[in-house]
């Protein structure tokens, strides 16, 4: 089935936030972000922009109703600045005006006066400087300290990653339109529907039923809308509340990049023990996570990477700390893989430095440690893995010691170009690591005409999920997916959710739909009963027929309804779903806090231009654990698009900030993300299609996060093909791989190559 | 007043002919299927399409509205996502359906805008030129696969076109919607496409505008309000001429109108398979050869060429006309040897001879619809292995676009050899001054000018020894 959207997205008729007919007398904001990163704001002038025509009213943190405060774990972050700004465009006003061009005009007239304090960009000094977010936290197997004396190799070393701009197509938006009894409808681009509702509620102190958020769906997400959607709901919000009017606000791209956070940068170190056969005996790491000026979602976060210290491997004894580290750039959040693909790319760059150092191939190492059923994580839970499974189906579906043998010929013939080659496999724990968060609800109700709405607490963000959703009603209830409409997502339908994300929705939410229309059916399946004079268990709802003994009847679903209306036996229902038998205790770190892991292998190749540094991503082509599909073109879908967003991670998409705590990388001119040229020549996915029994919705594993990290092997192919060139080239573990760092590791150069900031960014916006 | 055809309705507007056309077609028209992405022409959300009389063909090419001007849709035909709509999905969107080629939906309309600009171009519907019409789009969710395999479909729909106007053909093929094919007479009542001011006198401009690609970028806010002068639609300023062994481009012609012209073809080939690396095709579509002069940025694509080519600019203030050598146009960061009246009424070059050779060069961090890191161009003739002659242009490595006049002169009259090479890399790192910023530090530009160099050699002399070259 495809995409039920699909139709309406192409023909421009589906609506986003912006797109929302106005209601008369909307007015329009926008926000004033910090100039500088860190500092005392001495003065705010707003004398000019308030007189600029067309302002209504700007908004500071003394108009605050509630309280100003949008942090979601840790009560860390204020809605607009009091008196401190913690970095580079965090909100200090928020001017309301009847133009957006208006609000705009006014915000470039805002001048602050701010006493700059030392800034901070680099977690490792933060950590040095004891500015953490959260305690640090360790997860242990075995006895490591033990453990390294019976290592036959020991291979130390260091790893880092650096963020990644979510870019999103349609920027974050909210649009809050009073109702009476001093209510709020609030449409948003949010993956978080309550949490835009709770921090609306905190910031205005007033109660979270008198305020309505709405999601019709989402320009892209990719966890960039999960907790950073709030502050603009809060700011709107806060406006509409006070002035009883219509207020809009849609982020400039450049406002969105600016103000906004990203993946994580961490800077890790490693050490790496094996014995001689190569197998791994201890496993330490430090990860240090630059978290940004606040916690937003970083504890979560950083608690994920601990999860995926290990990656898709078996170690017997592992030491994994990780530190949270409060720098002075805007709080970074989630983004797809939520940590974990950090820490795979450690782990990965652990394997090819002992590569390296011994003189084998990576994937004998590898394929050497792959996790089995039974073994255990760090984390206590024990593993039923598709590990292997999926990568000795990988080496032989797509040949992998014939691609070796081409890469190794056309590296002997070419001179100037070199091919490289990496295996990347991946196991990805699901589920909400706080286990509270793993439970949904939903509502269906079928009218009396037999036509079916479905209401969950899923947001569509593109990922398919309201597709999933329908069929999920449409098979249970076995009636045509014509029958059913999905609803947008609002708090007034489905309270207290939890945010898409997690790769989870599907699941929760799909098993909440299921639920709910399991009660529906049986309820039908009663009155069917009644009707025909039969027994319950002889009863069967089957492609919209009534069936008694499996054979048709004068009722078909129309018709049963209708009798279950007349009989008044209710048609809806209100179902919710909590994911069983996961639990976390985080005093001793152990516990089963996954319902099941996503497997895979991808091999990926790279050619490598090595006169100018330039390099082409040939092919990705992987084995997938899906479980059993109940949407394969939906999940092909973010298979093809996750790979693609990895690869970007790892190669084109170089996040810039200066020694100041500006956002160099501020535009689309200057962050770029893959385009339709620099996608691999191919993509092949193999789904691994499997029997055992698993939590996931329909048995159809979850899909969206996993494979991001297949995009990390090619990181390591772009470092063979460097080592093809030169041998000893000195290249380290330091993502993304830019044809600079590509050039430099093929030439080493004597002098550093140090980003100082210099040339001006473009300019448009107050925040620069 | 501006007046032009909106999908199947004639419209004019009083807005500033500065204001720009996204924000009439989805403010003033509310047609939201156009989507806003970045404002810069970096995304392709806000594809649209502009239809425009030449000669006797009504021609197609696909604009980001965020970057266009009212003033320059001024008498032509205007198509967003809904005018190509019709009863169920087009074929076009239906090959976006069945490929799953839509996920959150957000690019979509764009991408569908720059397919239907394919299926009305004049292009053959080869899988290059379908992949080549989506090239200005980006997508941040499907990966493009599914994309992809839907452009080659709908090249797939275009298989029988042969010599048919494609604005008959798929409005016979239903498609796009039948109107299509009444559009060229249409156009005929309404006033001509022309030079427009926004509302005041030419003399009183402050500012001139070709494309718009670059100034609504810089300075989008003053744009739309401030007394503009527009260029694109001068008539007077079109056209690729030959005059004699010389090509003249007017001051209005875009990239795509210099590239797709019999003289470029048939007396400049070698210019082709570069196109591909200078930003994408609907900024080609929109943005002039003179724009990117002016705009003076340091590493503008076609500035290096035409450094290389030794360009002479025509110069007019309304009142005199004058010449000037491109390479004496740079003064400083931004500040050039003209004054602000003057525009470039035609640029024109010295065809290469036969024997010449040429060559560009250009590495940024994604290879198309990227700004260079360092780029550079060169002009080479050889006799046997002596160098003859030789222009070099090296972008990104200086405050401004640089031609490298000691370089040039170090390698003619000298044997074409590795160690020539060498030297003269060495002798192009005196010449320039680049600094750190967000393309590159300065280490990494000066290795990669030096690497730029060789790969001109190795590219029109390939009998070198690259090994030996790069040692």
């Amino acid at each position: 089935m495809k995409n039920i959207d699909s139709g309406n997205h192409t023909t421009g008729r589906s609506i986003y936030v912006d797109d929302i007919p106005l209601v008369a007398g909307t007015l329009f904001g926008a926000a004033f972000g910090s100039p500088v990163a860190h500092g005392h704001i001495e003065h705010l002038h707003l004398a000019d922009a308030a007189a600029h025509p067309g302002v209504v009213r700007i908004f500071t943190y003394q108009d605050i109703t509630g309280e100003n405060q949008i942090g979601g774990i840790i009560p860390d972050e204020p809605l607009l600045a009091e008196h401190v700004v913690d970095f580079c465009g965090m909100p200090i006003a928020f001017v309301v005006a009847t133009s957006e061009a208006a609000a705009h005009a006014a915000v470039r007239k805002i001048k602050v006066d701010i006493t700059p304090l030392p800034v901070i960009t680099d977690p490792r000094e933060a950590h040095a400087q004891g500015e953490l977010i959260v305690p640090p936290r360790t997860f242990r197997l075995g006895d490591p300290d033990a453990a390294w004396s019976q290592c036959a190799h020991i291979i130390e070393g260091r790893a880092d990653s650096n963020g990644q701009e979510h870019l999103y197509i349609e920027t974050q938006a909210a649009y809050a339109i009073p109702e009476e009894n001093e209510g709020l409808k609030i449409y948003s681009s949010t993956q978080s529907p309550t949490a835009s509702q709770r921090a609306a509620s905190r910031v205005l102190g007033v109660p979270m039923h008198q305020l309505e958020v709405d999601v019709i769906r989402l320009g892209g997400g990719f966890g960039g809308k999960e907790d950073q959607a709030n502050a603009w709901v809060a700011l709107v919000a806060l406006a509409a509340h006070i002035l009883r009017k219509p207020v809009k606000y849609v982020l400039h791209r450049m406002e969105d990049m600016a103000m906004t956070g990203k993946r994580h940068p961490y800077s890790t170190d490693f050490r790496l023990g094996l014995d001689k056969d190569l197998k791994f005996v201890a496993f330490e790491a430090d990860y240090y996570q630059n978290a940004g000026a606040a916690a937003d979602l970083s504890p979560a976060i950083m608690e994920r990477t601990l999860f995926h210290a290990t990656s898709t491997y078996f170690v017997p004894n592992v030491r994994a700390t990780a530190y949270s580290c409060r720098t002075h750039l805007p709080p970074n959040t989630a983004f797809r893989g939520f940590g974990g693909p950090q820490a795979k790319f450690v782990m990965e760059s652990a394997i090819n430095q002992a590569a390296e150092q011994l003189g084998v191939e990576a994937e004998v190492i590898q394929k050497k440690n792959l996790n089995k059923t039974g073994d255990e994580f760090p984390y206590g839970q024990k593993a039923v893995s598709e590990a292997r499974a999926c990568w000795t189906r990988a080496e032989e579906l797509y040949n992998l010691e014939t691609l070796k043998k081409e890469v190794a010929s056309f590296n002997a013939q070419s001179p100037m170009v070199k091919k490289g080659l990496a295996l990347m496999p991946i196991c990805f724990g699901i589920s909400f690591t706080n286990t509270s968060m793993n439970q949904a609800r939903a509502l269906v109700h079928v009218y009396y005409d037999g036509s079916v709405k479905v209401s969950t607490g899923a947001v569509e963000m593109g990922q398919g999920v309201n597709t999933k959703m329908l069929q999920v009603a449409a098979r249970v209830l076995s009636i045509s997916p014509d029958k059913v409409r999905l609803q947008t997502t609002s708090t007034n339908r489905i309270a207290n959710t939890s945010p898409t994300a997690a790769s989870a929705a599907a699941d929760l939410n799909g098993k909440a739909v299921q639920l709910a229309c399991e009660a529906i059916a049986g309820r039908l399946r009663e009155v069917a009963a009644l009707e025909l004079n039969a027994t319950v268990d002889a009863i069967e709802l089957k492609n919209e027929q009534v069936l008694l003994h499996g054979k048709p009847t004068e009722l078909d679903w129309k018709k049963l309804v209708t009798a279950t209306f007349l009989r008044r036996v209710s048609l809806s229902e209100h179902a919710h779903y909590a994911t069983p038998d996961v639990h976390f205790d985080k005093r001793t770190e152990k516990g089963h806090p996954f319902a099941y892991h996503v497997y895979g292998t991808s091999i990926n190749t790279v050619t490598v231009d090595c006169l100018r540094g330039t390099y082409t991503v040939d092919a990705v082509r992987a084995v997938h654990d899906y479980g059993q599909s109940m949407n394969p073109a939906v999940d092909r879908g973010q298979i093809e698009g996750g790979i693609v967003q990895g690869i970007g991670w790892m190669t084109m998409e170089e996040l810039l900030y200066d020694k100041t705590g500006r956002l160099r990388s501020n535009t689309l001119s200057t962050y770029k993300v893959p385009d339709l040229y620099s996608v691999p020549a191919e993509i092949a996915i193999e789904p691994l299609q499997t029997d055992t029994d698993n939590l996931a919705i329909f048995r159809s594993k979850a899909v969206g996060e996993p494979p991001l990290m297949y995009g990390i092997g090619t990181y390591f192919a772009l470092r063979n093909a460097i080592k093809a060139f030169n041998p000893t080239s000195p290249v380290g573990f330091d993502a993304p791989m830019t044809p600079e760092k590509v050039l430099l590791a093929l030439y080493p150069q004597p002098t550093p190559a140090v980003t100082e900031p210099h040339e001006p960014s473009l300019s448009r916006l107050a925040t620069h | 007043m501006i007046q032009f055809i909106l999908n199947n309705r004639e419209v004019s507007t009083d807005l500033p002919a500065g204001a720009l056309l996204l924000d009439y077609i989805r403010y003033d028209q509310r047609l939201t299927g156009t989507k806003i992405g970045c404002r810069e022409g970096d995304c392709g959300a806000c594809t649209v399409l502009i239809g425009e009389p030449q000669q006797d063909q009504l021609r197609y090419r696909s604009f980001t509205s965020c970057l266009t001007p009212l003033a320059n849709v001024q008498g032509k035909h205007v198509v967003t996502i809904e005018g190509i709509n019709q009863e169920g999905l087009n074929p076009i969107q239906q090959a976006m359906v069945d490929e799953s080629a839509t996920q959150c939906g957000f690019c979509t309309p764009g991408f569908v805008m720059s397919l239907a600009g394919l299926c009305l171009s004049h292009h053959a519907p080869t899988p290059q030129h379908a992949l080549a019409a989506i090239d200005g789009n980006i997508c941040r969710c499907t990966g493009y696969k599914s994309i992809e395999r839907a452009a080659l479909r709908v090249a797939g729909l275009l298989a029988d076109r042969q010599d048919t106007d494609p604005a008959e053909f798929v409005a016979q093929q239903q498609i796009l919607p039948e109107y299509f094919a009444g559009i060229k007479a249409r156009l005929q009542n309404l006033p001509a496409p022309n030079g427009h001011s926004n509302g005041q006198a030419a003399a009183q401009a402050i500012q001139t505008v070709g494309g718009g690609t670059d100034l609504y970028v810089q300075k989008h806010a003053e744009m739309v309000e401030s007394a503009n002068r527009f260029l694109l639609n001068n008539t007077g300023l079109k056209g690729i001429t030959l005059e004699g062994t010389r090509c003249v481009i007017g001051g209005a012609a875009t990239v795509t109108d210099m590239a797709e012209s019999d003289v470029f073809k048939s007396h400049f080939p070698a210019f082709r398979p570069f196109l591909k690396l200078v930003s994408s095709t609907p900024i080609r579509n929109m943005a002039t050869v003179a724009g990117n002069f002016v705009n003076a940025s340091p590493i503008g694509d076609l500035t290096i060429i035409f450094l290389a080519l030794d360009a002479t600019l025509t110069l007019n203030d309304g009142v005199s006309s004058r010449t000037l050598p491109l390479r004496q146009l740079y003064q400083g960061y931004k500040t050039l040897a003209k004054t602000a009246d003057e525009t470039i009424a035609r640029i024109s070059f010295e065809l290469p001879a036969p024997a010449t050779r040429f060559n560009f060069e250009k590495v940024s961090k994604r290879t198309h619809l990227d700004i260079a890191s360092v780029n550079s161009a060169c002009v080479l003739a050889a006799d046997g292995h002596v160098v003859t002659a030789a222009s070099f242009s090296a972008g990104g490595v200086g405050p401004v676009p640089m031609y490298l006049p000691k370089t040039s002169a170090f390698v003619v009259g000298k044997p074409l050899t590795e160690a020539l090479i060498q030297q003269a890399v060495a002798v192009a790192q005196t010449e320039i001054s680049p600094i750190s910023d967000a393309r590159g530090t300065e280490t990494y530009k000066r290795l990669l000018l030096g690497q730029l160099l060789k790969g001109h050699f190795l590219a029109l002399f390939p009998h070198l020894n690259a090994l030996e070259l790069v040692s």
